[in-house]
C-alpha cells in the first residue's frame, strides 16, 4: 500500500509527461490527477491505521559501497503519516484545482500544449516530496530533497517566456543550494562519526553524538551541534528562514498553484521536516537549537514586517509564508516537535487555501496581482470571498481565548508562542516577543489584504472588473475541502499535538513514564504501543476542552524513549510541553490580543479611514522603503554575492576558459592536431616510392626497436 | 680451400655483386643483363648443392623466358630512368643513412648466427640423397604428395593471375574480323572455287 | 591420409571448385549475363559454407602434417570472412550493374580470394600461409583494377600490386630468415625453436613478417597504399577490402604470433603495440582533412586496425578474443556504412565528397539516423556496441600491463570521433547545397538498416559473439 502510494504519483508523471500525445491531453491530466487521489486516500488510511509503531517497508538497494549500504526504503512513523496526509491532499487539490486555473493561459501561444507538462511537472514533485518524507536514510531524504528543488525550479520557471519567471527560478537554485551544500556536509559528517546514514543508526546515536567532536582547521567542534547547526542551515535554504528566505518571495513568478502546493504546504516545510526527522540528534545539541530559535524568531518577525506594506497579493501569502515557517522553527527549536508539526499541519491547509483563493481572484481579475487595482470584489465572487476569509480568520488565529475551541491557526499558533514562553530565560522571551509581534502584523497584513482586494471600490482596470467572474467548480471545490482543515484540523487533532505527555507520547509512538519513576519505563513500554485511533483521540480533545488549563501544569508523565524510538524524541529533562500548558492567563491571552489589535489597526487603515497609509508612508519614508524594499536584501546580496560572483565568473570566463583552456585545447585540436593532419595529408604524395620508402623506414625502424629491446 | 670452396664463394660473390649493380646500372638495359648473370651465379650455386634440377629450371625458365621477357619490355617501353633516377636521387642520402643502418643491424644478426636447439632434427632431410633417387623424381615426389596442397594453392594462384590478365586486358571488339578456325577448316575447294578453263586469246 | 586431409578441407575444396566451375559455366553460356545469377549463387555457397564450419564443431584437426589446421579460431575468422563477403557481395550488387562492372569474374575472384583467406587464417606452415596470402592478394589486385577504363581504378590496382610485391618481399625476406634459423616452415617447429628464448636473428625474421602482415592489415607505417586503393577501387571493392582481407589478415597475425612465436611474447608485444600506436594516430589525425568519404573509411580503417593490434599485443587468450570481437564489430559497422556510401548517387552518378551528405537529415531522416548509429559506434560512443569492442581491447591492454597503449588509445579514439561526429553535423546541420537522390538500392539499404539495427540491439549480449569468441582464442592461445 505504502508502495503504491509512493509510486502512484511518478507513474502519473510518466504517463502525463510522456504519453499525452497518445492519450489526449485532458485524458493525461485525469488519469495524473485520479492517481493522485488514490495516492491521497491510501494517505489517509495509512494515517488512520497507524497505531504508533515505526515500521519500514523495503523497495530494494541503492548503493551498497564499503560501510555505506543503502536501501530504497519506505519508513512510515507518525511524523511521516501526518506529512504523508499534508502532501497528498494538498497536491490533490492542486491537481483539481489546476484544471480551472489553467485552462487559459496568456502567457502560451494559441494551440501550444502546456497542461500535460504542468501536471506532469506537480505529479513529480509530489512523488519526490514524498520520497523526502518516507525516506529511511539520508540519501533517499536527499534525493527527495533535490527532487523538490528540481521540480520546484522547472514549476517557477513554467511561464518560459516571462524573463522574471527564468530569473526567479535560477534564484530558487542557487539560493536552494548554498542551504544544500551545508546539508549534504552534514550528511558527510554523520556518516564519517556514524558509519552509516541511515536513521535506524544515526538517530539512536544522538547522545553519543554530543560527546563526539570533530576537528576542523584546528578547532575542536561538537559533533552533535555542528552536525545539528549544518543540518539547519540546509533547513534553512529549502524553508525559507531568514538570510536564505530571498528566493520564495521570487518564486511567486510560478503560477498560483504552484504557489500553495510548493511555496506554501509541501517543499518549504521539508526543512521543518528536517529537523523534526533530526530531533534525536538535536536534542543533544543545545546550540543548534538555540541557533534555530533565534532564526526562526527573526524570521516570523522580519518576514511580518515585510508582509505589511507589499502590495502584490501572492508576495503578501509569500512573506506570510515566510513569516510562518519561522513559528514552526521556534517551536522545533525550543523541543516541542509535535507542536512544530502541529502548526506545519495546520498551516498547510491554510496557507494552501489563501493561496488558491488569491489564484481564484488572480484568475477572476484576468492575471492581475496588484491588489492596488482590485477592491469591492466581495460581491462579484462571494465563493472565493468566503474561502478567504475562513483562511484569514485561521492564519490569524481567530477562536475562543482559553478554551479549545478555534480556528486551527489559533490553536497550533497559541501552542507555538506558549511553548517559546516556557522555553523560558532570555531567548525563549525573546522568541515569545517576536513571535507576538509577528502574530500581530499577520493580523494587520492580512486584513489588509482582505479589505484591499474584496471591500472598498473597485480600482484600476474598469475592463477587468466587469468582467470579474467566479471561478469554475474545480476551482471551488478544493477551496471547500480546504476550508474544512483549516476550521477543524486544529480542533480535531489538538490533543495528539500539544496534549499532555502521554497523549502525544501515545500518538507519536515514543514510551514515556510518570515522573520519578523515569527508571520504570517497561511497564509502560506495552502501553506505547496500544493503538491510537483518531476518533479516540478526537473524543479526548472534547474530554479535554471542558478541563481546566491549569489541569496540564501538573506534570504527571515525561518522555522517557531512546532516541531514535517513535517519530520525534524529546529528552526526559526536556519539560517544554508540560510547562507550557502551565503558562500564566495573559501569555495565552497575548496572541489573541495581538491579533485584535492587528485586526482593529487594519480596519482603520483600509476602512475607516483609507487615506491613513499613504499619510503613514509619507511621514515616515525611509521606514516605508525599507519594508517595501525587503530589508534591502536584494540589493545587499547583489552587491556583496552576486556582483562579485559574476566579476569573478566572468573572470573564469574570459581568463580561465577563454584563454587557457579553449587556448590550449583549441590551440591542441586546432593548430596541432591540423598540423599532423597535414603533414600526414603531404605525406600521401601518391607517388610510390614515396609510399615504398615508408614502408623501408618503418621496417628501419622496427627492426631498431627489435635490436634495441632484444637481450634487454 | 678446395674446389668446392673456391667455387662458391665465386659464385656468392657474383650473386651479390651482380644484384648490387642491377640496382645501381644507368642503362635498364644494363640492368637485366646483371640480372641474368645474377641468376646464372644462383644456377651455379645450386648445381653446387646437388640440385641440378632446380638449376636448370633456373636457367631455362628466368633467364630464357623471365629475363629475356624483361629485357623486350624495358626496349619497348622507352621509359626515361634517367629522370626517375633524378628524381630519386634527393633520397639517396636519407635512403643510404636508413639502408646502412638496416645493414649494421643485419649483420649484428646474422654475426651472432647461431642454429637453435635441435636445428638438425627439425630440418631432417627433404629428398632422399641422390644416390638413392634421381633429383627430379624426388622433388616429384614431395612436390606431389608432401606438398600437395601448396602445389594446388599455387595452381589456384596461377588460375587467378590468368583470370586476372583476361578481366584486365581481354576486349571483345565487334570492328575486326577474327579468324574462324573451323570456318576455315569447313571450306570445301568444291563450293569455294570454281575452276574455269579459259581459253588463250579469248578471256572471259 | 589424403581423404581425411581433404575432409579437413572440404569447405575450400568446394570454394574452389564452385568458383572454377562457375568460370567454366561463364565462358561458355552467356557470359556477363551471369554474373549476377553467379553472385547470388555465390552468397548462397559462402553462407552454405559458413553455416558449415560454423556448425561443424569438433576438436583441433590438422591437416598435412600440420601445414593447414582447423581450429575453433580458424572456424570464427571463416566465418566473419564468408559471412562478411556475402553480405559485401549483396550491398554491392546494384552498383556494380548500374555502373557497368558486373562481369562474371568478379564474384568468383571474390570466391577465389576468400579461398585465400581461409587458407590464411588455418595456416600451420609458413608456405601455406604464403600461399593463402598471395592467393588473397593476387585476387584483390585484380578486382581493384576492375573497372579497367578508369585510369584512377588502374592505378589503385597497380600500386596496391606493387606495394604488395613489396610486402611481401618482405614477408618472405623473414619466413627465409626464420627457415633458416628453426630449420623449418612449420608453425610448431618454430614454436619448439623459440623456446626459451630466440635468437636476434629469428627475432629479425620475425620482424619482417610482421612488416609484411602490417601492410596487409593496413597498420602505420605501412598503410600508405590504404587511402589511394580505397578511394581508387569500385566502392563495393572497396567495401570488401575494408572487411574481409583485414579479418584474414588479422587472424593470420594472431596464427603467426601465437602458433610460431607464442613462447616469446615479449619479443614482439612491443612491436605490436608500436604499430598500434601509430595507426590508430595517424589514422585519426589523418582522417581529419579528408573530403572523400572512401578516403576517410580507408583512415578509420587504419584506426580500427590499430585497437585490434592493440588486442593483439596484450598477447594472451583475453587479447585474441577481444581482437576477434573488435574485427566482427568492425565489419559488421563497416557493412552498414559502405552500404550507404554505395548508395549516394546524384544525377545518377555516384558520389563520395563528405559535402554531398549535408542536410540529409531532413530529407532522408530514418537513413540519416542510421547512418548516425553507425558513425557513433564507429567512434566507440557508449552504450552502441562498437564501444564495447573498443572496451574489449581496452581492458585486455590493461590486463596485460600495457597501461600507456590503453590510454593512448583512449586519446586516439577521442581524436577519432572528430571526423565521425564531423560527418553526423553535416547529415543533421549542414547547409543543403546539392541534394543526393533518393535511394533506390534497396539491398544497401538493407545493410544499412541492419548493420544500424545490430549496433543497437547488440548492444544486450553482443549477439553471444564474446563468448564464441572466447572460445575461439582458447583453441589458438596455449
Amino acid at each position: 500500500m505504502e508502495t503504491i502510494l509512493l509510486f502512484a504519483p511518478l507513474v502519473g508523471a510518466i504517463i502525463c509527461g510522456f504519453s499525452w500525445r497518445l492519450i489526449g491531453e485532458q485524458a493525461a491530466c485525469v488519469v495524473s490527477t485520479g492517481l493522485l487521489f488514490l495516492s491521497m486516500a491510501l494517505s489517509w488510511i495509512v494515517f488512520f491505521a497507524f497505531d504508533g509503531e515505526t515500521y519500514t517497508r523495503d523497495l530494494f538497494t541503492w548503493i551498497a559501497s564499503g560501510s555505506l549500504d543503502t536501501s530504497w526504503q519506505v519508513r512510515i512513523d507518525r511524523l511521516t503519516a501526518t506529512m504523508l496526509i499534508v502532501i497528498t491532499s494538498v497536491s490533490a487539490l492542486v491537481h483539481l484545482y489546476s484544471f480551472g486555473y489553467m485552462a487559459h493561459d496568456e502567457h502560451f501561444r494559441e494551440g501550444e500544449s502546456y497542461r500535460p507538462r504542468f501536471f506532469a511537472y506537480l505529479s513529480f514533485f509530489t512523488f519526490a516530496m514524498l520520497m523526502l518524507v518516507t525516506a529511511d536514510n539520508l540519501l533517499q531524504l536527499f534525493f527527495g530533497w533535490e527532487g523538490v528543488g528540481v521540480a520546484s525550479y522547472l514549476l517557477i520557471g513554467f511561464y518560459f517566456r516571462k524573463p522574471t519567471a527564468g530569473a526567479a527560478a535560477i534564484k530558487a537554485f542557487v539560493v536552494n543550494r548554498v542551504g544544500d551544500f551545508a546539508f549534504l556536509l552534514g550528511i558527510f559528517a554523520l556518516f564519517k562519526l556514524t558509519d552509516s546514514i541511515n536513521f535506524d543508526v544515526i538517530l539512536a546515536m544522538g547522545p553519543e553524538l554530543a560527546e563526539m567532536t570533530i576537528s576542523f582547521l584546528g578547532y575542536e567542534l561538537n559533533a552533535a551541534n555542528t552536525i545539528g547547526m549544518l543540518l539547519f542551515f540546509g533547513a534553512m535554504g529549502k524553508s525559507a528562514q531568514l538570510f536564505l528566505h530571498t528566493w520564495l518571495p521570487d518564486a511567486m513568478e510560478g503560477p498560483t498553484p504552484v504557489s500553495a502546493l510548493i511555496h506554501a504546504a509541501t517543499m518549504v516545510t521539508a526543512g521543518v521536516f528536517l529537523v523534526i526527522r533530526m530531533s534525536p540528534v538535536l536534542e543533544y545539541a543545545p546550540y543548534a537549537t538555540n541557533f534555530i530559535v533565534i532564526i526562526g524568531a527573526a524570521t516570523a518577525f522580519f518576514a511580518a514586517t515585510v508582509g505589511l506594506v507589499q502590495n502584490d497579493i501572492k508576495r503578501v501569502i509569500a512573506y506570510s509564508t515566510c513569516s510562518q515557517l519561522g513559528y514552526m522553527f521556534v517551536a522545533a527549536g525550543v523541543g516541542v516537535y509535535s507542536v512544530a508539526l502541529f502548526h506545519l499541519f495546520t498551516h498547510a491547509f491554510f496557507k494552501a487555501m489563501l493561496f488558491l483563493g488569491a489564484g481564484s481572484v488572480i484568475h477572476a481579475m484576468h492575471h492581475e496581482q496588484d491588489m492596488r487595482n482590485y477592491g469591492g470584489l466581495r460581491k462579484k465572487i462571494p465563493l472565493t470571498f468566503a474561502a478567504m476569509l475562513i483562511g484569514t480568520l485561521a492564519i490569524t488565529g481567530v477562536g475562543i481565548p482559553l478554551t479549545y475551541i478555534g480556528f486551527a491557526g489559533f490553536l497550533s499558533k497559541d501552542a507555538v508562542i506558549e511553548s517559546a514562553f516556557a522555553f523560558g530565560g532570555g531567548l525563549g522571551l525573546y522568541a515569545f516577543w517576536a513571535l507576538v509581534i509577528a502574530a500581530c502584523f499577520t493580523s494587520f497584513y492580512s486584513w489588509r489584504l482582505m479589505y484591499l482586494t474584496f471591500f472598498g471600490t473597485p480600482r484600476g482596470d474598469r475592463h477587468a472588473h466587469d468582467h470579474a467572474h467566479e471561478s469554475p467548480m474545480t476551482m471551488l471545490i478544493p477551496l471547500g475541502a480546504l476550508a474544512l482543515g483549516a476550521v477543524f484540523s486544529g480542533m480535531i487533532w489538538y490533543n495528539s499535538f500539544f496534549g499532555s505527555v502521554d497523549q502525544v507520547g501515545r500518538f507519536f509512538g515514543v514510551e514515556y513514564a510518570e515522573e520519578g519513576e523515569v527508571g520504570a519505563e517497561e511497564a509502560h513500554a506495552e502501553e506505547a504501543g496500544d493503538p491510537v485511533i483518531e476518533g479516540a483521540a478526537a473524543e479526548e480533545a472534547g474530554d479535554y476542552a471542558g478541563e481546566d488549563a491549569g489541569g496540564y501544569g501538573e506534570a504527571h508523565y515525561v518522555f522517557t524513549g531512546a532516541p531514535g524510538d517513535g517519530a520525534i524524541h524529546i529528552a526526559p529533562d526536556n519539560n517544554v510541553l508540560n510547562d507550557a500548558h502551565a503558562v500564566s492567563t495573559w501569555v495565552k491571552l497575548a496572541p489573541f490580543i495581538a491579533m485584535l489589535i492587528g485586526f482593529g489597526t487594519a480596519t482603520l487603515f483600509y476602512i475607516v479611514n483609507p487615506s491613513l497609509p499613504r499619510r503613514l508612508a509619507e511621514t515616515n519614508r525611509p521606514a516605508y522603503l525599507f519594508l517595501l524594499n525587503k530589508w534591502y536584501f536584494d540589493e545587499i546580496y547583489n552587491w556583496l554575492f552576486v556582483i562579485p560572483a559574476g566579476w569573478l565568473g566572468r573572470l573564469f570566463w574570459r581568463r580561465g576558459d577563454g584563454n587557457i583552456i579553449d587556448g590550449g585545447i583549441n590551440g591542441l585540436a586546432m593548430g596541432i592536431i591540423p598540423w599532423f593532419t597535414r603533414m600526414a595529408g603531404r605525406a600521401q604524395s601518391g607517388y610510390l616510392f614515396h609510399y615504398a620508402f615508408a614502408m623501408v623506414l618503418g621496417i628501419a625502424l622496427l627492426i631498431t626497436i627489435a635490436t634495441l629491446s632484444f637481450g634487454g | 680451400m678446395g674446389v668446392v670452396d673456391f667455387t662458391f664463394y665465386l659464385f656468392s660473390l657474383t650473386t651479390v655483386l651482380a644484384g648490387l649493380f642491377v640496382v645501381v646500372a644507368r642503362n635498364p638495359v644494363h640492368s637485366v643483363l646483371w640480372l641474368i648473370l645474377a641468376f646464372l651465379s644462383t644456377a651455379g650455386l645450386f648445381v653446387l648443392i646437388g640440385a641440378e634440377f632446380v638449376a636448370m629450371l633456373l636457367i631455362i625458365v628466368y633467364v630464357g623466358a623471365v629475363a629475356v621477357l624483361f629485357l623486350f619490355v624495358v626496349m619497348m617501353l622507352d621509359v626515361d630512368f634517367a629522370e626517375l633516377k633524378a628524381e630519386m636521387a634527393k633520397y639517396v642520402p636519407l635512403a643510404g643513412l636508413i639502408g646502412v643502418v638496416i645493414l649494421i643491424q643485419l649483420s649484428m644478426a646474422f654475426g651472432s648466427w647461431q642454429f637453435s636447439e635441435g636445428f638438425d632434427g627439425r630440418l631432417g632431410n627433404p629428398t632422399p640423397a641422390l644416390s638413392e633417387m634421381h633429383n627430379t623424381e624426388a622433388l616429384g615426389a614431395i612436390l606431389y604428395d608432401r606438398y600437395f596442397l601448396l602445389f594446388q594453392l599455387a595452381g589456384l594462384i596461377l588460375l587467378v593471375a590468368m583470370i586476372g590478365a583476361i578481366v584486365l586486358t581481354l576486349r571483345h571488339r565487334t570492328d575486326i574480323k577474327r579468324q574462324n578456325v573451323l570456318a576455315q577448316m569447313y571450306r570445301d575447294p568444291a563450293k569455294a572455287m570454281e575452276l574455269k578453263d579459259v581459253k588463250p586469246g579469248q578471256g572471259l | 591420409m589424403l581423404a581425411s586431409d581433404l575432409s579437413i578441407l572440404l569447405p575450400e575444396i568446394i570454394l574452389a571448385v564452385f568458383a572454377m566451375l562457375g568460370l567454366i559455366t561463364a565462358v561458355y553460356t552467356s557470359k556477363d549475363g551471369l554474373a549476377p545469377v553467379l553472385v547470388w549463387l555465390t552468397v548462397a555457397v559462402f553462407v552454405g559454407v559458413a553455416a558449415m564450419i560454423g556448425l561443424s564443431g569438433g576438436p583441433t584437426q590438422s591437416a598435412f602434417g600440420g601445414m593447414f589446421i582447423d581450429d575453433g579460431f580458424s572456424r570464427f575468422a571463416k566465418v566473419v570472412i564468408l559471412l562478411s563477403a556475402a553480405a559485401i557481395l549483396l550491398v554491392g550488387q546494384e552498383f556494380m550493374v548500374r555502373d557497368d562492372l558486373m562481369r562474371f569474374e568478379y564474384p568468383m575472384l571474390i570466391t577465389l580470394a576468400a579461398v585465400g583467406m581461409m587458407v590464411m587464417v588455418s595456416a600451420g606452415d609458413l608456405m601455406t600461409l604464403y600461399m593463402g596470402l598471395e592467393l588473397q592478394s593476387l585476387s584483390l589486385y585484380v578486382v581493384a583494377a576492375l573497372r579497367r577504363d578508369s585510369a584512377r581504378s588502374t592505378e589503385a590496382g597497380l600500386k596496391y600490386f606493387v606495394l604488395g610485391a613489396l610486402s611481401s618481399g618482405l614477408l618472405l625476406y623473414g619466413a627465409s630468415l626464420t627457415y633458416g634459423f628453426a630449420g623449418t616452415t612449420l608453425f610448431s617447429g618454430i614454436f619448439e625453436a623459440a623456446e626459451g628464448g630466440a635468437s636476434l636473428g629469428l627475432v629479425f625474421g620475425l620482424v619482417f613478417m610482421i612488416a609484411g602482415l602490417a601492410f596487409k592489415v593496413s597498420a602505420a607505417p605501412f598503410h600508405m597504399w590504404t587511402p589511394d586503393v580505397y578511394e581508387g577501387s569500385p566502392t563495393p571493392v572497396t567495401a570488401f577490402f575494408a572487411t574481409a582481407p583485414k579479418v584474414a589478415a588479422m587472424g593470420l597475425f594472431a596464427r603467426l604470433a601465437h602458433d610460431a612465436f607464442g613462447g616469446v611474447v615479449g619479443d614482439w608485444q612491443q612491436i605490436v603495440a608500436l604499430l598500434a600506436v601509430f595507426s590508430m594516430f595517424l589514422g585519426a589525425i589523418a582522417a581529419i582533412g579528408q573530403t572523400d568519404i572512401k578516403r576517410l573509411m580507408a583512415y578509420s580503417s587504419i584506426t580500427h586496425m590499430g585497437f585490434a593490434l592493440m588486442g593483439l599485443a596484450a598477447g594472451d587468450e583475453q587479447g585474441v578474443s577481444a581482437m576477434l570481437i573488435y574485427m566482427a564489430i568492425y565489419v559488421t559497422m563497416n557493412i552498414g556504412t559502405f552500404a550507404f556510401i554505395l548508395s549516394m548517387t546524384r544525377d545518377g552518378r555516384h558520389v563520395t565528397n563528405i559535402s554531398a551528405l549535408n542536410g540529409l537529415s531532413s530529407r532522408e531522416p530514418v537513413k540519416a539516423l542510421a547512418l548516425l548509429v553507425l558513425m557513433f559506434s564507429l567512434a566507440g560512443v557508449p552504450p552502441l556496441v562498437g564501444f564495447f569492442g573498443k572496451y574489449a581491447v581496452l581492458v585486455a591492454a590493461v590486463n596485460a600491463g600495457l597501461n600507456w597503449l590503453a590510454i593512448l588509445g583512449v586519446i586516439a579514439s577521442v581524436i577519432g570521433a572528430f571526423y565521425y561526429i564531423r560527418i553526423v553535423y553535416f547529415m543533421y546541420f549542414g547547409e543543403e547545397r546539392e541534394p543526393l537522390d533518393p535511394s533506390g538500392n534497396r539491398l544497401a539499404m538493407v545493410g544499412l538498416m541492419t548493420a544500424a539495427a545490430i549496433m543497437l540491439l547488440g548492444v544486450f549480449n553482443l549477439f553471444g559473439i564474446d563468448d564464441l569468441a572466447m572460445a575461439a582464442a582458447a583453441t589458438l592461445v596455449n
